[in-house]
């Protein structure tokens, strides 16, 4: 390993388990056991009903193996599809929360106690199967905001729920939907009023904590005519030499006029050196742009998981609407990514942008894959498309398939790529000048990422960098 | 300042230098001068640290102190200043982000308090103004884009900026028109000071018609068979290098 490659292996830090009494179901998956998570969740028939549909269809689907990953096999028998800690809070009263639960999270950096909240980002701490405390709820309220976990969107909003849950992703979308579609557990809900600017940062931090379990939350955000959210998901899990399935869907309907920004960072334990252990993070991830003039925004920063599978889209139906994809993936150790996004136009002067921006390092492989299509109706579409990789060291890949598929004559499109490499000459420049080693290959990795930093909210861009192991202030200087 | 002993550099196992020898006092300037592949970017490279240059016999002293014990940030923020041939480019950084960066990085090691962007913008516009430029590299992307005689100019501005003892300029005068090489040879005059040496590398003599050097030297086949005052480099523009290189096997 070379100097280089060091600098971007460094240890997972968020590897530890909490000792905590939970509520586990026995592995394994059948009508009874979706039956069971939905009555653990106390919904209505309807909801065991859909997830009943989605469970059958998922029997007849097969796993897809089109992705340019490798793993073994996969035994969905083996799998706990619900793991929650004994001890839960009754609902809207956080200074019940196990102080255990507290502590994982104040050492992940999620404060939920009241005194210790960050301020203006409201927070859905999920752990395992269940949301266990959200913070700014009655102040959110105040607005006209909904933002709550799923399971008591279900009770409280269930027309709300019924009305939009699987209208982006339908239960039987693809094999890894279906399955969520039957099992999700929790996930948060967020609901903006007609004419609301969200006042302040919406944000989930998902935690898988059990073993030998899978985590499968689904996200559904509902902006109304002329709405404004920003909404950020953060996770991670503990070191462990197994492999574990992650399988989340996230569902976005922005109507006239309104806006969702949706940013992820991602930091599922990746496994080791190795390649042992680390999570399968097999996700999908869509936004409706519904209404005219509407637009959708998806920033991620991907850095764990052993495998990552997701394309974050948008769906450019109503006239104007705009769709964007900023994304920065980083393999290092023996990671797989195959990730990107699809922009399907189907509106008239509907208008995309993806910036891809891939690191490789050490023996991990980076795909970009991404589709945009221009429906016939999409008179006047623009799509820009730019795909960067940069490679550090030899035993890394880099992968770029760009599909694209325009139907309308009127279409513009725009596709950059590049591949650079980190060579000895740019760290040594940088060193020449007093740089560090380690500071020089923060510098020329921000540089490369400061397109999709400078898109995410100022709180999580610091958090981003760092994880990335490097400085914020190249990126805003 | 500088005091180079029998040094040999080996680059991907080849012999680049065979034993120089170079002593430079503070304030002096030396031009090394010398046909293509004589060893003269190797020397810069080896003060340097460049990790691909590998020294294998001779001392080089700097200050007192060993300097090839020193990794190559070390000897950056102990003074030593390389000016690139072919400065790299970085995206996505400012070049004042950048330089800012290499100035706290200096000033940190010197135990100084490191500068907010304010207090650099106004250390930088000094320096600007000393050496009677704008600034309108400074918000640009590293190198980025840059022509080859803005890179050379950004090269000698953080020259001034970081305020080296020791300044090795490798080939600044390559690719320069003869206005750019008046611009960088004055912003080099201006820079001149009693405890500040510089090492000047050059394949020309034209660059050393605007700065005057205090000892002119030869470097051939991987040793310096020559050195004489400023006329020396005259004499050089005049014959050519072959006469020398004879004269060294000969010797």
């Amino acid at each position: 390993m070379t100097g280089i490659e060091a600098q971007v292996q460094q240890p997972y830090k968020y590897g530890f388990v909490t000792d905590i009494e939970s509520d586990v179901v026995p592995a394994g998956l059948n009508e009874d056991v979706v039956r069971l998570i939905s009555a653990k969740k106390g919904e209505p028939a309807w909801m065991v009903d859909w997830r009943l549909k989605a469970y059958r269809n998922w029997l007849k689907m097969e796993e897809p193996h089109w992705p340019n990953v490798q793993y073994g096999p996969i035994d969905y028998q083996a799998i706990s599809y619900y793991a929650a800690p004994k001890k839960l809070p009754k609902l809207d009263s956080l200074d019940q929360v196990d102080p255990k639960l507290v502590a994982t999270f104040a050492k992940l950096g999620i404060p939920i106690e009241e005194q210790k909240r960050l301020t203006g980002v409201a927070v859905d701490a999920v752990f395992d199967s269940v949301s266990v405390a959200t913070t700014f709820q009655a102040e959110l309220a105040k607005f006209g905001v909904i933002f709550c976990p799923i399971s008591e969107a279900i009770r409280k909003h269930p027309e709300l729920v019924q009305k939009y849950l699987g209208t982006v992703v339908p239960y039987n979308d693809n094999f890894f939907a279906a399955l969520n579609s039957a099992v999700y557990t929790d996930g948060s809900f967020v609901y903006v009023p007609k004419g609301v600017r969200c006042p302040m940062e919406l944000s989930t931090y998902f935690r898988i904590n059990a073993s030998a379990t899978g985590q499968f939350e689904r996200t559904l955000i509902i902006a109304d005519e002329g709405s404004h959210v920003s909404y950020l998901e953060g996770c991670s899990a503990p070191m462990r030499d197994e492999n574990q399935l992650h399988a989340a869907v996230v569902e976005l309907v922005a109507l006239d006029n309104a806006t969702i920004k949706y940013s992820t960072i991602q930091n599922w334990y990746p496994g080791d050196d190795e390649g042992k252990g680390g999570i399968y993070n097999f996700v999908t991830k869509r936004g409706k742009a519904a209404g005219k003039n509407s637009k959708i925004s998806w920033t991620q920063v991907e850095t764990g998981s052993a495998i990552t599978w997701k394309y974050p889209g948008c769906i450019l139906q109503g006239d104007n609407s705009i769709g964007e994809f900023y994304s920065v993936a980083v393999t290092s150790r023996k990671q797989q990514a195959d990730t990107g996004t699809k922009m399907i136009h189907l509106g008239k002067n509907t208008r995309s942008t993806i910036v891809s921006k891939g690191i490789s390092a050490g023996r991990g492989q980076n795909t970009y894959r991404g589709l945009v299509k221009i429906m016939k109706g999409a008179e006047g579409a623009r799509n820009y498309s730019q795909c960067d990789s940069m490679l550090i060291g030899d035993k890394c890949g880099a992968h770029t398939f760009p599909y694209i598929d325009v139907r309308n004559n009127s279409a513009i499109m725009e596709h950059e790529a590049s591949t650079s490499k980190i060579g000895e000459d740019q760290i040594f420049y940088l060193r020449q000048r007093g740089l560090s080693a380690e500071d020089a290959v923060s510098m020329i990795v921000n540089g490369f990422c400061k397109e999709v930093f400078k898109e995410l909210p100022m709180e999580f861009a610091v958090e981003a960098t760092r994880l990335l192991g490097i400085s914020l202030e190249g990126s805003v200087g | 300042m500088l005091a180079v002993k029998g040094l040999r550099v080996s680059v991907a196992g080849t012999e680049i230098l065979r034993g120089v020898d170079l002593t430079v006092k503070a304030g002096e300037v030396h031009a090394i001068m010398g046909p293509n592949g004589s060893g003269k970017s190797t020397l810069t490279q080896a003060l340097a640290g460049h990790p691909a240059y590998t020294v294998t016999a001779g001392t080089a002293t700097y200050d007192g102190k060993d300097l090839f014990a020193l990794k190559p940030e070390e000897r950056a923020r102990e003074g030593v200043f390389l000016a690139f041939q072919y400065p790299v480019e970085i995206r996505g950084i400012t070049n004042s982000y950048f330089l800012r960066s290499a100035v706290n990085a200096v000033r940190k090691h010197r135990g100084q308090e490191e500068l907010d962007p304010l207090d650099f913008l106004q250390v930088l516009e000094a320096k600007l103004k000393e050496i009677g430029w704008d600034d309108t590299l400074m918000n640009r992307p590293v190198n980025e884009g840059f022509s080859g005689g803005e890179k050379k100019r950004n090269e000698i501005l953080q020259l001034a900026v970081l305020e080296p003892r020791l300044a090795l300029l490798d080939e600044t005068d390559s690719g320069l028109d003869i206005d750019a090489l008046k611009t960088v040879a004055n912003a080099v005059n201006k820079l001149r000071a009693p405890d500040r040496s510089f090492v000047i590398v050059t394949h020309y003599q034209r660059l050393l018609n605007f700065i005057t050097p205090d000892v002119v030297h030869v470097l051939a086949d991987g040793r310096i068979v020559k050195s004489g005052g400023p006329e020396l480099a005259h004499e050089l523009e005049a014959k050519g290098y072959d006469w020398l290189r004879t004269g060294a096997l000969v010797s």
